[in-house]
């Protein structure tokens, strides 16, 4: 797909019923924005849980399991808010975004973020609790470094505009 | 000296200004304030979660408070640092934002939930510390604590909406009460 298309997918969305429905209201912008925000919240709060405990702070008298199977319902509601109202923000201004280098950023980073979260720091997480420290602290750098970087461009979409 | 004067004066002081004007100051301040929030309402969530009964409910109710809360502190001492960056920046935008004036009311509000808690709730929660469901004045606790900072976060996020702003008249008699607006003589 060129960028050309890519645009053109842009341009539609923004057109489309429902960005033109979110762009034309003064009220629906800050308010999806501000659950994007409430959603930003639980997921970064379960997110910190868990690397927290994988760095032996925060709830470390548990097994790593318990913290990370306790989080995982939490990530999927924050991940579910994150996502729905981060695509409803994204098409009211689509060709802005699209013009936008940070929105890329945060578009190429997220993928990876999520994956790593659910695939790999999960996973491991909940299934080889017994790894050492070493790989814990690996495992909890890359996921807080992935979600910094999603946060960070994320906020930044709005500044460098 | 009235506040709104003080505040004034507080706006010349010159690192006022050079936050204000700044390029990347005070884009990388309010960042930090945004990405703490994480940090900090995010684990308060958890605690709420837990007090509610509805998340990790085989984890006692202390091991939240003694080792997760101090994670909480200290993204609340973020949250303040750059919180009071931010208003030292704008002073007088921030005391006339009527939004910024509900937001403080809300922090009012949470922080008596939080004495409350520490306070009452939690002195007898050595009776309760493995239930899966905590008593009702805990999870009445939790509620009021989700719904304050939600509130909390919401009105902070409209304080950059200038919908009700004291420069952009006219406003309801209400809101220039409100938000503490000063109206100059009709031009």
């Amino acid at each position: 797909m060129t960028s050309e298309m890519l645009l053109q997918l842009f341009e539609r969305g923004e057109a489309s019923w429902l960005g033109q429905f979110i762009r034309m209201s003064l009220w629906l912008f800050p308010v999806i924005e501000t659950v994007h925000l409430l959603g930003l919240c639980m997921l970064g709060g379960a997110v910190l849980l868990v690397d927290l405990r994988l760095f032996g702070l925060g709830l470390r008298s548990q097994p790593l399991a318990v913290v990370a199977r306790g989080a995982q319902p939490w990530l999927y509601l924050g991940v579910g808010i994150m996502l729905t109202t981060g695509f409803l923000l994204a098409i009211s201004e689509a060709v802005k975004c699209f013009h936008n280098p940070s929105f890329w950023v945060k578009m190429i980073t997220l993928p990876f973020a999520l994956l790593f979260t659910f695939a790999v720091r999960q996973r491991l997480s909940i299934n080889r609790p017994s790894m050492g420290p070493w790989r814990r602290g690996l495992l909890a750098t890359v996921s807080l470094a992935l979600w910094f970087t999603v946060a960070m461009a994320g906020r930044w979409i709005g500044y460098s505009s | 000296m009235t506040v709104k004067a003080a505040l004034e004066w507080l706006a010349q002081t010159p690192w006022s200004i050079a936050l204000h004007e700044s390029q990347y100051m005070w884009p990388f301040t309010e960042s930090l304030h945004v990405l703490t929030l994480t940090l900090f309402v995010g684990s308060a969530i958890m605690l709420d979660l837990r007090l509610l009964g509805v998340g990790f409910r085989t984890v006692p109710v202390t091991e939240f408070t003694s080792r997760l809360l101090p994670w909480t502190r200290r993204g609340f001492a973020v949250m303040v640092t750059t919180g009071a960056m931010l208003f030292y920046a704008t002073p007088v935008g921030y005391y006339q934002s009527i939004f910024f004036r509900i937001k403080v009311i809300l922090l009012i509000a949470a922080g008596i939930n939080v004495f409350v808690f520490h306070t009452r709730t939690q002195r007898s929660v050595s009776a309760w510390d493995l239930d899966a469901t905590p008593p009702r004045a805990a999870r009445v606790a939790a509620v009021v604590s989700l719904v304050a900072w939600a509130g909390v976060v919401i009105s902070g996020r409209l304080i950059a909406y200038n919908w009700f702003s004291c420069d952009i008249q006219p406003q309801s008699d209400f809101i220039n009460w409100a938000a503490g607006c000063v109206l100059g003589p009709p031009k």
